[in-house]
């Protein structure tokens, strides 16, 4: 067995089964825990009638997907309406690939490599490609309204969760996500971790992130290019059966990245909350998942809350109050950081 | 072997890619083909151990610059091919001449070898070796550059907003 799990042909193909294989059946259980809460927020019932609970429901839904006729309009840019799909699904998958989820590095992440946190930044910040292009190829000025707004969004925000990335990686000293977590390992438990780190400077940039992070997924309140008010369904508007599957599957699965990198950088990874006994018998990717899964219930939750925001208001927030504030975090960060050395 | 197989592909996809972005009429698929360019550029990059350098090639240009070339080109609408069309037929040779002219001095370049290069160690592209260089080296021509980006953006905000 570890002689099996230490050659490169048979462990690089295991790992990259169980981070994508993770990451995609996490997708059909995102939908169904999405509506289920959504359900019980709004005091309704919800899908119930598929399996137990509604269990199922995502299963009859992908199944109706696969189905349902392809619709492709006459006019698009066939080439790059095809293409687009793809180009917005395969760099979400991809960027899970250097988050560690727990404390052997036999089966994650896939490649541990010294510049972790840029390839993650590179990968996310690829995504709006499939969004703007499918928005483009369509020739639907529905559809090309919501691709330019996903686009300038997605650059606005990038920088505000740029900044709060970089005074983790003050914090840590070192851009590999391994490190990261190991830096937050300490007799205080969770008082280790990123996020209470210089109080209140690590809090500031762990909110910080939060919101460029609802931003750079088009997740509610920041949903504006797919605001369904306005732009029909915005750069999915022509799209259909599973072209459309793999957009929607594309934005739960970078919900489930996001929320694995947050979890990562401020949050101690897979590290228990309190360093002592009955905590520290639950094993460290167990911890992993349960922080995981309360981010998601956050990306929820916020859906049910908050109403969406309007263009002008997105833009100031972006660049007049998130930049500012998390530029001036940053400073005072690496200004104690060399004080105290 | 394998590296140089790797070579070889991405190396190819830099010279289809590249004529790619001239010769396709369509500006939004000539853009494409540019972030192929710099997708293949950034796996050369892997292959000479320069992996910041290829993370940050794919963040600026790929992730950053390129998609505000797109932006722009479908703000512009420039989506119809026909009106790019050039009308005037005095550039056409003198583009070819100094891109003929470009292309002998680059061959000449390869074909001479102005002095042996020195070859560079395992850690050149490491987010270490660049920082270190780039904040002793080379710290005034650091500093220069990022001022001259500020006098860009106040320049560009001063022509956009005449009224401020």
């Amino acid at each position: 067995m570890d002689a099996l799990l230490s050659n490169a042909w048979v462990v690089i193909p295991l790992r990259i089964l169980i981070v994508v294989g993770f990451v995609l059946t996490a997708v059909p259980a995102l939908v169904w825990i999405e509506r289920r809460a959504l359900a019980m927020m709004q005091v309704r019932k919800g899908p119930n009638r598929v399996g137990p609970a509604g269990l199922l429901q995502p299963v009859a839904d992908g199944i109706k997907l696969f189905f349902k006729e392809d619709v492709v309009p006459e006019k698009v840019d066939r080439f790059i309406y095809f293409l687009a799909p793809a180009g917005f699904l395969i760099p979400v998958l991809c960027a899970p690939a250097v988050i560690p989820w727990g404390p052997n590095d036999r089966l994650t992440p896939i490649a541990d490599i010294n510049i972790g946190i840029l390839f993650l930044l590179a990968m996310t910040s690829l995504t709006v490609y499939g969004i703007v292009l499918a928005g483009w190829s369509s020739n639907n000025k529905y559809s090309l309204l919501g691709g330019l707004r996903a686009s300038a969004q997605t650059i606005s925000y990038e920088l505000a969760m740029g900044l709060s990335i970089i005074s983790v990686v003050l914090f840590s000293g070192s851009l590999s996500m391994r490190d990261m977590v190991l830096n937050q390992q300490g007799s205080l438990g969770l008082l280790d971790w990123h996020v209470f780190r210089l109080f209140p400077l690590g809090l500031i940039a762990t909110g910080i992130f939060l919101i460029a992070m609802l931003a750079e997924t088009n997740r509610a309140p920041f949903d504006l290019p797919e605001a369904e008010t306005e732009l029909i369904a915005g750069y999915h508007t022509e799209y259909s059966s599973m072209k459309f599957a793999m957009f929607f599957m594309g934005e739960y699965a970078s919900m489930v990245t996001i929320s694995a990198v947050m979890v990562t950088l401020f949050f101690g990874g897979w590290l228990s909350p309190l360093p002592f006994a009955p905590f520290t018998w639950i094993p460290g990717p167990l911890w992993f998942l349960i922080k995981l899964g309360v981010f998601i219930y956050l990306f929820v939750w916020v859906r049910a809350t908050l109403p969406r925001l309007r263009y002008d208001m997105l833009m100031k927030l972006g660049w007049l109050r998130l930049l500012p504030t998390a530029l001036v975090n940053l400073f005072l960060v690496a200004a104690i950081i060399w004080w105290q050395k | 072997m394998f590296e140089q197989i790797l070579f070889a592909i991405m190396a190819l996809v830099i010279v289809v890619t590249s004529i790619g972005v001239v010769a396709v009429r369509n500006p939004v698929r000539s853009a494409l083909n540019l972030v192929a360019n710099f997708f293949a550029l950034a796996v050369l990059y892997v292959l000479l151990y320069a992996q910041f350098v290829a993370a940050v090639q794919i963040i600026v240009y790929a992730g950053a610059i390129m998609v505000l070339f797109l932006f722009t080109i479908m703000l512009l609408n420039l989506g119809s091919p026909s009106e790019l069309a050039e009308r005037s037929d005095i550039k056409r040779p003198i583009t070819w001449g100094l891109a003929l002219l470009f292309v002998i001095v680059l061959a000449g370049g390869v074909f001479i070898r102005l002095g042996e290069a020195k070859p560079a160690g395992d850690d050149i592209g490491t987010v270490q070796m660049v920082g270190k260089h780039l904040f002793t080296d080379w710290v005034y021509p650091f500093e220069l550059t990022s001022v001259l980006l500020l006098i860009a953006i106040v320049g560009a905000i001063v022509m956009a907003k005449r009224r401020l």
